[in-house]
């Protein structure tokens, strides 16, 4: 089986990469993502600037070039905080994406195998999930087990889950009918089998491009929440704290609430186009016309 | 001055030809058939008139439609050309409609479009065209959503937009390719009703002879982009001087070469357990079986005396209901029954056709005895294994030995998975999992039995055709030497020479293997090709039963009277349209 797999791959791994790189919104997104990502993964290396060292003399300086982003009311390094802020942010919206796939894709072809009362009541149960506003209720979750990085994560996870729930129900439901699937129940597979073997390979396509638009929408309500104060703590910088932070400097010194604004801003675009492009790309009917 | 000239039409799409120097005329009045195998460049010719050719597409030569040059107008001529001078009939009724608007918003569209009419006028012309495509107001007012109506009831509203504005020149696409033959019959007639009357042209696309024979007064046969032969039907039909005219018209009639029926076989409907003893011992040993296959499953000498007495399958009383819908809060509307109290058994290496007309239940009850919906009421019992109410872990014995062959060659596979793990599907119900060598060696084996190659284990489903879909869709039903193959109208979905050939495999692997066929259709010639015995369905319950030639010749109910009634037949409409002609 092996052997055949990594003959094949090239050729298909091929088709996608041609199309892929036809596609502008997925380059730019490509191009935007890979960025942020970069720049997270050398913030661990090296920043301008240490994002604990307060400079009191140096508080609020506008632009410059010892400043490229200019310094905060400590008297830190903006560049070096929303570098070192681009970590929390991913960090967080990755976690809470995995959390809603992983809880909230099994549960959705598990309601569409079965369907019936149970189909029924983990729909319902979405349903009421999905009926709260999703940052409102992470608040409350934050409020109750305290303000942090890890429970906002576990908020932003838990309101993912009745989305890829709905989306895999969804694809998997529109299969369920298919010819291949009968053939395969007659083959004598049971659901779990055909789900695994193939309801899902043919919606991770859907998974995929709902996952990165979950993740844009994660990283704006990492934001919202240390915004909040109730996401990641001082001293660890991130970018809604650092937008709250600029809020009542606005007047004096713009620049503080600029920079992490456009951070947050060029994120959410990129991974919004990756996912625009990733669903142009991933579609086959889309492709063939091309 | 006909009516359409096309003349050298030559059309390629990005690059690759697709049609070369077509030349077509329809006169008014005059129906045009053309028929050719799928990929023939019959639909294209068809959008090119219409000029709806995908993007990327690039025609040359000429198009004159009523003195007007088609590839040269500018869009907004051909605006207001398509719909009202000309009108297209789409193939698949089911989506050819807006699900979200009423039938008479969609046929007053087009003619408020084009007209200009008021609401209330292009209403009431809607409701006279919804009329004479045979859907009166008291029955399909004109607030019908598409879901509401059936197959045929569509393809009606479909040629009433078509109509609506008297084109004066009508395409149809297969227009009845997705109907049963009963339904085909009536919208053809509906067609000629319609050209008739308004002295329409008519281009009938279609790749049934039969039916091209039936309606069209001349025939344009094409293949790969090229018009092979032109001229009036009946003399084009009958003398057949084009060798591809000919190839054509025989596969339509083709009958697969079959043993005689054995006495075991005339009597196998009456369930006469020791001949069926004997038939089955002789399909057993006749033809070699492929090496690796040897052993685990087909010699059936083990099984026991008792076992080789049952028949294959034995169904009894069974029923299926379907939940009704809900009409209010508190009340159901009844359970609509799909099948009605059906009973019937099978004999080892019968072959069975099951006819009847869309909706009849037939599918239903292909479902039921594949174990993959449950009946209502009854038993069905394979080799005395009762189906009802089993789990799947103690259904897969039963599984072992039947097996499923689907109409859409396209939808039967998973387009993620390649041949291999396709065809080797059903291995899983085995006992004994093979390893990887030996399962590489079976699919191998089984391929070549279907007729592929043992290197098409490496491919993708979407790298073949339809013809050969349809032939790997059977080597996954037969990998496992089922003892029964229930197949879903395996072959209405196919060219004409494609499905000759699908038969032939059939027949073949019916010799070979000593399987049984369940066989669904409603096209008789396919029933008269490849079976044994027939059962006539309608509505639910089975009303004709016997051998296949003798209820095909002398139907007895009024079901199998409008079946055969209906069924195209290229012989009798060749020689009642020489008769016409004199």
């Amino acid at each position: 089986m092996s052997d055949t797999f990594d003959r094949d791959m090239p050729a298909r791994l091929g088709d996608f990469v041609r199309a892929a790189l036809a596609n502008r919104s997925f380059v730019v997104g490509l191009a935007i993502t890979l960025a942020i990502a970069l720049m997270a993964l050398v913030s661990f290396a090296w920043t301008p600037y240490d994002v604990a060292d307060l400079v009191v003399s140096d508080r609020m300086k506008p632009p410059s070039g010892a400043h490229w982003f200019g310094t905060d009311h400590f008297g830190r390094d903006i560049l070096s905080m929303i570098m070192v802020g681009s970590r929390n942010s991913i960090a967080v919206a990755l976690v809470a994406v995995g959390i809603g796939m992983g809880i909230g894709v099994p549960l959705g072809c598990w309601a569409a195998a079965r369907g019936g009362w149970l189909d029924e009541a983990i729909m319902r149960l979405n349903d009421i999930v999905f009926a709260f506003p999703a940052l409102l209720s992470a608040i409350m979750i934050t409020a109750i087990f305290g303000p942090g990085a890890v429970n906002a994560i576990i908020a932003i996870g838990i309101f993912n889950i009745p989305v890829f729930a709905r989306v895999s129900r969804a694809g998997a439901l529109a299969l369920w009918p298919r010819e291949f699937i009968l053939a395969a129940r007659a083959s004598g597979k049971g659901a779990t089998l055909i789900t695994v073997e193939h309801i899902f390979p043919n919606i991770a396509n859907l998974l995929l491009v709902q996952g990165t638009i979950q993740f844009a929408l994660g990283v704006l309500a990492e934001a919202g929440l240390s915004y909040l104060g109730l996401g990641a703590q001082p001293p660890m910088p991130s970018w809604g704290r650092m937008l709250f932070d600029a809020q009542t400097r606005m007047v004096v010194a713009p620049y503080m609430a600029i920079f992490p604004g456009l951070a947050i801003v060029v994120t959410v675009l990129g991974l919004n186009l990756l996912g625009d492009g990733l669903s142009d790309v991933l579609d086959p009917k889309l492709r063939r016309r091309r | 001055m006909s009516l359409l000239e096309i003349e050298k039409l030559s059309l390629d799409i990005g690059g690759i030809p697709i049609l070369r120097g077509v030349d077509l005329t329809i006169d008014q009045g005059q129906i045009m058939g053309l028929v050719g195998e799928s990929g023939s460049g019959k639909s294209m010719t068809a959008l090119t008139v219409m000029r709806l050719l995908p993007i990327g597409a690039n025609a040359s030569g000429r198009v004159a439609f009523d003195g007007i040059d088609i590839l040269g107008a500018p869009e907004e001529a051909m605006c207001r050309l398509r719909g009202d001078d000309i009108g297209m009939v789409f193939q698949e009724p089911m989506t050819a409609l807006n699900p979200v608007k009423t039938i008479g918003e969609q046929v007053a569209e087009g003619i408020r479009w084009h007209t200009g009419a008021n609401r209330a006028d292009a209403e009431a012309r809607a409701r006279a065209m919804l009329d004479r495509v045979g859907l009166p107001e008291a029955k399909f007012p004109l607030s019908r959503y598409p879901h509401e109506l059936s197959g045929g009831q569509r393809q009606r509203v479909v040629i009433a937009i078509a109509c609506a504005l008297k084109p004066k020149l009508l395409v149809a696409d297969e227009p009845t390719t997705a109907l049963d033959v009963v339904l085909q019959k009536q919208i053809l007639e509906l067609l000629r009703g319609l050209v008739d009357e308004d002295r329409m042209g008519l281009l009938l696309i279609s790749h049934d002879l039969a039916v091209v024979a039936d309606m069209s007064d001349r025939v344009t046969v094409m293949r790969r982009g090229e018009v092979m032969e032109e001229g009036e039907t009946a003399r084009t039909l009958s003398e057949q001087v084009h060798p591809y005219t000919r190839q054509l018209a025989q596969a339509s009639m083709h009958v697969p070469k079959r043993r005689p029926p054995s006495p075991a076989r005339a009597k196998a409907l009456d369930a006469s357990p020791p001949e069926g003893v004997e038939e089955r011992r002789t399909a057993a040993t006749q033809g070699p079986l492929p090496r690796p296959l040897q052993g685990e499953r087909w010699p059936a000498k083990r099984d026991g005396e008792e076992e080789e007495r049952m028949p294959l399958l034995e169904v009894s009383s069974v029923i299926k209901d379907y939940p009704g819908r809900r009409s209010s809060l508190f009340r159901k509307q009844p359970p609509f029954r799909a099948v009605d109290d059906v009973s019937f058994s099978l004999q080892p290496g019968q072959s069975v056709a099951l006819v009847g007309r869309s909706g009849c239940g037939k599918s239903t009850l292909a479902r039921m005895i594949l174990a993959l919906d449950r009946p209502t009421g009854g038993d069905i019992s394979l080799l005395g294994q009762s189906l009802a109410g089993r789990s799947e872990t103690e259904l897969r014995p039963s599984r072992r030995n039947m097996q499923v062959v689907f109409q859409d060659p396209y939808g039967s596979f998973d387009p993620r998975h390649k041949v291999e793990r396709l065809v080797g599907e059903p291995l899983h119900l085995l006992e004994k999992q093979p390893g990887a060598k030996e399962r590489r060696e079976m699919i191998a084996a089984t391929l070549a039995e279907v007729g592929l190659s043992p290197s098409d284990m490496d491919k993708y489903p979407h790298e073949f055709s339809g013809g050969q879909r349809q032939r790997i869709s059977i080597a996954r039903a037969v990998i496992t030497r089922p003892k029964l193959i229930v197949a879903d109208e395996p072959v209405s979905a196919l060219d004409v020479s494609i499905r000759a050939q699908i038969l032939d495999l059939f027949a073949d692997l019916n010799q070979k293997l000593g399987v049984a066929y369940i066989f669904i259709t409603h096209d008789l010639t396919v029933a008269r090709a490849i079976t044994d015995d027939v059962m006539v369905m309608h509505e639910g319950r089975i009303v004709e039963r016997g051998r296949t030639g003798e209820i095909l010749d002398h139907p007895q109910s009024d079901a199998a009277k409008a079946l055969v009634a209906a069924a195209p037949d290229l012989h009798r409409a060749i020689a009642r349209r020489l008769e016409m002609q004199g």
